[in-house]
């Protein structure tokens, strides 16, 4: 019986783990090919191990596109995320505490309201949003990637947020009410602290998707020197550049790095984000 | 500071100020206000960033509009244009494959995988890691890049299967047989977050339900037939509606790996609409399309929705 249990045991182990390599073996893939040389890596595609080990695929990227380089394109995407990420954090906790602990005319329109938006997709808006932006002068400049999240726009994360804000005691509040504490110092001072696992969860989603974020940039952004990453490496790919592709692998792995190391950090808040409130990864 | 503070102008001024502060503070501490303050921001985000762009697209989708001229009003034609447009349905062919391909495909994957990880060993945490992964950063360009790379007929995918003595030189991107394949692969691939839907919904799964079954004799698999999966399926709901919405909008793998090519057969309806509107001009006609494009999706949820009395068990444990 336990040897039948063993055996058992060292076959589902080399199933899963068997899987889990070929899950990640594109991943595997693209890191190994970033360290080969150029014109080896269609060559010696079936190995995972360079031959010869080199950086200069690294050094070759990293010089960018014309004069612009990747420490443009990083320090781009970087300012984005971050600043998009604040805002969208700080604004759907405002809204979401809105949403929670008070009661006025026309909140069940305005929470329908929200979760629609949550519905509508970046895509069918993308055509109406463009030409609105291009009205406001908008187009050409970071503001369309920025601005709306200041506004609370992702209804995932007020939903997100609410529902946390909901399950903190309303005494807590009360309390707080009778010491003469405004709503804002309320928020402030005793939710706003007390929600910090969802906030946690939001900025790690959001920063993520805006990370990866290529639509978005690819309609409003046109000036080289303004590029996020992300379109940087689809110049890649461009029929006119000078394929590269060593100097391609090496900067896709470095792009995906900062995500990776979010994941691997975070990877408890994400695992609960997707499970509890099915937030897309 | 403090000499202008000792300045009873200054201070005059101050209290004035600070006495408009108090009553605009104090209208926005009124219970029935402070709502309205704190929602603020989505209600101006709401009107500013989807109401109004989605009042000037409904106008526009009834327009001739270049984005550089001002739109003309044409009633009906961009809709009409739509029934003679062959690439427009081309692209509805493809996108409807896609989209029922890949999501079933995926959400099996995803429960299949969800069920090995179920039992705990100590690598449990390292392969829902590895399985997860693809997930968070499948949707970025350097994996659509990855991807590319690796099905071009010199490709890691080739050299692996001439390792395994299969000599396979298609250009799986060149062929309108196999590319749109290489993009629902992708989207396989990313079978991550629905897995951990579907392990949270399986953990909550009372034992006590499986125990009795098995006193009274029920095997392994009437038991996943009978209990787990008529417990699962309003998870399964849920993934299978939201992976289809997102299955329809798929643009960036689509958009650098293939743009559509060979001959319009990997074309996503997304990629088209974009393409409309901003590479050939036909704003007007994009904006009809984006309207069609959400009259569908909203027509498969209710579809869904519809179908959802049949199969799906809500009666709790």
């Amino acid at each position: 019986m336990r040897s039948k249990r063993l055996v058992f045991n060292i076959v589902y182990n080399l199933c899963v783990f068997a899987i889990g390599i070929a899950m990640i073996y594109p991943l595997l893939w693209m890191l190994a090919s970033s360290f080969k040389e150029s014109n080896t890596i269609f060559n010696t595609a079936s190995s995972l191990i360079p031959k010869q080990a080199t950086l200069e695929n690294y050094i070759n990227g990293w010089k960018g596109f014309g004069k612009v380089s990747f420490t443009t394109f990083f320090r781009n995407s970087l300012f984005i995320s971050v600043t998009a990420t604040f805002g969208t954090v700080m604004a759907s906790s405002l809204v979401a505490y809105g949403f929670a602990r008070f009661q006025f005319k026309g909140k069940k329109l305005l929470f329908t309201a929200m979760l629609l938006s949550m519905m509508l997709p970046a895509q069918v808006l993308m055509i109406p949003q463009y030409l609105w932006y291009q009205k406001l002068g908008w187009v050409g400049s970071y503001l369309p990637l920025i601005v709306p999240y200041f506004f609370a726009i992702q209804g995932f994360f007020v939903y997100l947020m609410s529902n946390f804000i909901s399950g903190i005691p309303y005494e807590l509040d009360e309390a707080a009410k009778i010491d003469g504490c405004s709503y804002f110092s309320l928020y402030r001072y005793i939710i706003f602290p007390l929600i910090k696992p969802a906030l946690v969860t939001a900025c790690i989603f959001s920063f993520i998707w805006r990370w990866d974020d290529f639509l978005s940039s690819l309609l409003y952004v046109s000036k080289t020197a303004m590029y996020p990453v992300s379109l940087a490496l689809k110049l890649f790919c461009d029929p006119g550049a000078a394929s590269d592709y060593g100097a391609m692998f090496a900067m896709a792995t470095l792009s995906v790095l900062p995500v990776l190391v979010i994941f691997l950090i975070f990877q408890k808040h994400l695992v609960e984000g997707i499970s509890t409130s099915g937030l897309k990864g | 500071m403090s000499a202008r503070r000792a300045n009873p102008h200054f201070r005059a001024e101050l209290k004035k100020e600070g006495k408009k502060m108090n009553q605009i503070r104090r209208f926005a501490n009124q219970k029935h206000t402070a709502g309205y303050v704190f929602t603020l921001p989505f209600i101006i985000g709401f009107f500013m960033f989807m109401v109004v762009p989605m009042g000037m697209s409904l106008y526009y989708s009834f327009c001739d509009y270049d984005i550089l001229s001002p739109p003309v009003f044409s009633g009906l034609d961009n809709f009409r244009h739509m029934l003679t447009d062959d690439t427009f349905f081309q692209t509805l062919k493809v996108t409807f494959f896609f989209a029922f391909v890949s999501v079933p495909l995926k959400l099996l994957f995803a429960l299949l995988v969800a069920l090995l990880l179920l039992k705990n060993t100590r690598l449990s945490g390292f392969y829902r890691a590895a399985y997860y992964l693809p997930s968070i950063i499948g949707g970025s360009v350097a994996v659509s890049v990855l991807w590319k790379r690796m099905f071009s007929s010199d490709g890691v995918i080739n050299s692996l299967l001439q390792m395994v003595g299969i000599n396979c030189t298609v250009s799986w991107l060149g062929n309108t047989e196999t590319a749109i394949w290489v993009l629902i692969l992708l989207v396989v691939w990313q079978f991550g977050s629905s897995m951990l839907i579907f392990l949270s919904a399986l953990k909550q799964v009372p034992a006590s339900l499986y125990e009795a079954a098995k006193v009274d004799g029920a095997g392994p698999i009437y038991r996943f037939f009978k209990i787990t999966l008529p417990l699962l399926t309003p998870t399964i709901f849920f993934n299978l509606v939201m992976q289809m919405i997102s299955g329809f909008l798929a643009f960036t793998q689509c958009y650098i790996i293939t743009e559509g090519r060979p001959l319009n057969s990997t074309l996503l309806y997304t990629v088209y609409m974009y393409q409309q509107s901003f590479e050939f001009y036909n704003t007007g006609y994009g904006a009809a399309l984006a309207w069609v494009m959400l009259a569908i999706i909203g027509l498969i949820t209710l579809v869904l929705f519809a179908t959802k009395k049949f199969w799906v068990y809500e009666g709790g444990f």
